[in-house]
């Protein structure tokens, strides 16, 4: 028995230790917004934040985050620079398929909470972890700048 | 302006549903099962007149307003969307257009995910670039009959002649009185008015438009993307779900001989493991055969399948070897093949040129890689079953569970949830049939079949691979007056006629042989190759090695006679002229009328010369740095793409620009076109650079995003600007999916040779600029 805190709320998870936190996350808890993709830490569909650094939640075993706190897309909106996030995603229509976007979005949110205004090698950096098989990444870019006040942001 | 609230499969009560049923199916209504399952147009019978675009595909089109428009008494507008959502924007994109002409405030309008019933709703298939050419027009004629309706019923309360009123933003005015009645009001009335007939329904006058062509509009889904509310395919969950994941034959046409559950059953969480039987070839879109294993969760099936002990028999793709099979699809290029276009007399032309040119192509086999992989959901009750995915052909998936359940398709309900990329893959529901065959062996409880990326790389339907070999003869002034082009590529039809070697009429017509070029001697061959694995239809298809070939090729020719490519290549497609497909031999022209959709090289070449000017070609650039243009004919589209590339002292590639123009005729919503197209440039970079999937042994050698790159943040263009061409609502409708990626990679290895002088022939590119 482990038990994770998600998004502010106690879990008691009955699973070998080290089954990921994404499966977790997804099939006991219902939380889908957090996506597979790889399960190799190759893709950061997964990408959630435990005490707010971006993680691969498909190779974290639950054992391991027992006493942090997790936050994934679900929540993020909770946070002003995850909220703000959010809304430049939409208003630059930077989804395609959405799949990754999740992703994507933790590891932005995650970025400027560090880098109030990061540079185009910080971003790439901070988000190559995360691949995007629409394409986004013109736009990806963009909203980030926007977030960050930063010229440049014309999708 | 913000975006109506997305709506899944729903039963909600609404009023103008249920009553009078009026079927405007039209197109064929029963074929045979490949053609069906392929989703491609027909083969019209002899006798038959052709039938062209939406008339004939697979069930047609419908435009009933009955059927996609539903209106509530609060004045709800709900939109079914019949076709998948896969980043393209088709659930904002198709609504909006019988928004547009019924009136409707957008703010008011939900959008209904159609489920798999092509009788109901017309043909289904995501794909081929079709969704909005195909139905604008039936989405105008059943948004522009729901607004007659709402407008006669307000003149009939108001007994006013019915010209006297006009439907405005949600509400139907009567000018001379000041009355207006808003569509809740309206809508028991309006659902008791007749359908007008369709010859006397009035569309909008485009200028009149309030969203189509805007681009104004927020996605539909995206407020739910962004917050981890969005459903795709993988996210099913249902009462009581159990998870498999199986483990296919690690080569195609392999058999399972035995295997050994002990360890697998030890593992926490699994409950069964079950054998899917291997389908008898062709491939179609049977699965694969092998061993599920179901479990608690998805996790304790992976692991339960990581401790199976599977004995397989190869079969008869045991040796299939990639290097291997480029020396011998290298040999069969090198000889005479099948004759697909002749004009002229080549021979004689090249005997007669000032100089001969050749060189020769290689683009290897390719993987959609989705983000989502692949997953579905079946549960069976009383005799019916329900299906949940990701699927691009519902109606496929319908039929195929059906079948394999030994049901009528009438009792299997296909509910599609968003696709988390498609770009051909999804199309082939073998993952759907997976899920019902486990479904039965668990006494029909819902069972979630997830594919991971390893059985998503190793399994898919592979995008062919390729060489085209080229040769030309120029005259003394290095103008080509003959051209000999061999493409050769194992056929997708393979898939579906055991045996397929030669390339099928739509795989020569994606940009081989219905090349407009101002070449007097021209002769396409298409020498025979075997396929050795499942072979799909990948995002723009065949015209990838088609264009890189050929757009690469008269790149050369132009270097070769010290010319500007820009202008070459204009003077290779010559003057404006509107040439028939036929006289291309081209028998396919994307299912579409060759004379609605002939080639346009007026409209090719004003691509060309937009791109050229927006992206400034010519401008002089840092040393390392290069610009390469390559324009090309997909989908009933015309794209050009320059690419500035920068090259630096190790040999790396990055590419700080991309301008694409396109001319798809008009839009409904030209966010989205820009979206594709600088997608589309994401996805030809990745072809270029990095894409490959190699077999030895018959294993694909590539199981995840670790050794099957794909382009990433730091390696897609920094920047890409889009130019629309300006279009006229009048005309047909051109693609807008797919023709965005051809030119990409021939335009990055035309700039990578202007900045190095290094000419790249084999894809990806990966080191070969390595010192």
């Amino acid at each position: 028995m482990t038990s994770v805190t998600v998004n502010g709320r106690r879990y008691d998870v009955n699973l070998p230790d080290d089954t990921p936190l994404l499966w977790v996350l997804r099939d006991e808890l219902g939380l889908t917004g957090t996506k597979f993709g790889c399960g190799m830490a190759l893709c950061g569909a997964c990408t959630v934040h435990v005490d707010g650094q971006p993680v691969r939640s498909c190779i974290t075993p639950i054992s391991s985050v027992a006493k942090s706190k997790i936050t994934t897309i679900e929540a993020i909106g909770a946070d002003q620079v995850g909220r703000a996030v959010q809304a430049a995603w939409v208003d630059m229509g930077v989804p395609q398929c959405g799949y990754c976007q999740s992703g994507q979005i933790m590891s932005a949110t995650a970025l400027l909470k560090r880098s109030q205004k990061p540079t185009d090698a910080e971003i790439d950096e901070a988000m190559s972890g995360n691949i995007c098989r629409c394409g986004t990444y013109v736009r990806v870019r963009a909203a980030i700048k926007q977030v960050a006040g930063q010229p440049g942001a014309a999708r | 302006m913000s975006a109506p609230r997305a709506e899944g499969p729903t039963d909600r009560p609404v009023v103008i549903a249920n009553v009078s049923r009026r079927r405007f199916l039209q197109g064929v209504t029963a074929l045979g099962g490949f053609v069906l399952a392929a989703g491609f147009p027909s083969a019209a019978r002899a006798a038959d007149p052709p039938k062209y675009g939406a008339d004939g595909m697979p069930n047609g089109w419908v435009d009933d307003p009955l059927v996609f428009v539903a209106i509530a008494v609060d004045g709800t507008v709900s939109i079914v969307c019949h076709r998948s959502e896969m980043g393209q924007g088709v659930r904002t994109g198709m609504p909006m257009i019988v928004a547009d002409e019924l009136e409707a405030d957008w703010k008011r309008v939900r959008v209904v995910q159609a489920t798999g019933d092509e009788k109901r709703f017309g043909n289904q298939d995501t794909d081929g670039s079709r969704s909005t050419r195909h139905f604008f027009e039936p989405m105008r004629r059943c948004g522009a009959a729901a607004r007659t309706m709402l407008e006669s019923a307000a003149a009939a309360r108001w007994g006013v002649p019915v010209g006297e009123v006009e439907a405005r933003n949600h509400e139907v005015v009567h000018a001379k009185t000041g009355r207006r009645a808003g569509y809740g009001s309206l809508a028991k009335a309006a659902a008791a008015q007749a359908v007008p007939a369709r010859d006397t329904v009035r569309l909008k006058d485009p200028s009149k438009f309030r969203y189509i062509g805007k681009g104004q509009l927020k996605l539909v889904d995206g407020r739910d993307i962004v917050t981890g509310k969005a459903q795709y395919g993988i996210d099913t969950r249902l009462p009581g779900m159990l998870y498999a994941v199986v483990a296919h034959p690690p080569v195609y046409r392999g058999k399972v001989v035995s295997y050994d559950t002990a360890e697998t059953l030890k593992v926490p969480g699994v409950l069964k493991v079950v054998e899917i039987e291997a389908s008898a070839p062709p491939a179609q879109f049977n699965p694969l055969g092998g061993v599920a294993v179901v479990a608690a969760n998805t996790w304790a099936a992976i692991q339960g399948r990581r401790a199976l002990k599977v004995v397989w028999d190869d079969g008869p793709n045991a040796g299939y070897d990639s290097v291997a099979f480029k020396a011998t699809l290298e040999e069969a290029a090198r000889k005479p093949g099948k004759v697909v276009r002749d004009n002229g007399n080549v021979d004689a032309a090249m005997a007669g040129a000032a100089r001969r040119l050749d060189a020769e192509y290689y683009i290897p086999h390719l993987a959609h890689a989705t983000m989502e992989p692949p997953a579905a959901t079946v549960r069976i009750a009383s005799g019916k079953a329900e299906v949940w995915g990701c699927f691009q052909s519902p109606q496929a998936a319908r039929d195929l569970v059906a079948k394999r359940l030994g049901m009528s398709a009438a009792d299997v309900t296909v509910h599609v949830t968003l696709l988390g990329g498609g770009f051909g893959r999804k199309s082939k529901p073998d993952f759907a049939v997976e899920a019902a065959v486990v479904s039965k062996a668990m006494d029909g409880k819902p069972v979630k079949v997830t594919w991971t990326r390893e059985d998503d790389l190793m399994h898919t339907y592979f995008h062919t691979v390729s060489v085209e070999h080229l040769e030309a003869g120029v005259d003394a002034q290095g103008k080509p007056i003959a051209w000999m082009h061999r493409s050769v590529a194992p056929t997708l039809f393979s898939t579906f006629v055991d045996g397929a070697k030669n390339e099928a009429p739509l795989e020569l017509g994606m940009g081989v042989i219905n090349v407009p070029f101002a070449i007097p001697n021209v002769r396409i061959e298409n020498p025979e190759a075997t396929a050795h694995t499942r072979i799909g239809w990948f995002r723009s298809v065949s015209n990838i090695p088609h264009a890189f070939a050929v757009q690469s090729f008269v790149a050369e020719l132009a270097a070769a006679a010290g010319r500007d490519q820009k202008d070459y290549l204009l003077e290779v497609i010559g003057p404006a002229r509107r040439v028939s497909p036929e006289a291309l031999s081209d028998t396919w022209n994307h299912g579409e009328s060759p004379e609605r959709y002939p080639v346009d090289t007026g409209r090719l070449r004003r691509v060309v010369e937009t791109v050229a000017r927006e992206a400034g070609w010519g401008r002089s650039l840092p040393k390392g740095r290069g610009l390469g243009i390559a324009a090309h004919y997909s989908f009933v589209s015309y794209v050009a793409a320059v690419v500035e590339v920068a090259v630096d002292a190790n040999g790396s590639v990055s590419i700080p620009r991309i301008d694409i123009a396109v001319d798809c005729g008009a839009t409904v919503n030209p966010d989205r076109v820009r979206a594709q197209m600088q997608g589309a440039a994401v996805m030809g970079v990745s072809i270029a650079t990095v894409g490959e999937m190699s077999f030895k042994g018959g294993r694909a050698e590539q199981q995840n995003f670790d050794t099957y790159e794909v382009t990433r943040m730091a390696g897609a263009p920094r920047e890409t600007r889009v130019h629309i061409l300006p279009g006229d609502y009048s005309q047909p409708l051109g693609g807008v999916g797919e023709p965005g990626v051809p030119p990409i990679p021939p335009a990055l290895c035309n700039a990578i040779f202007a900045a190095t002088g290094k000419r790249i022939r084999r894809l990806p590119i990966r080191d070969q600029l390595k010192a």
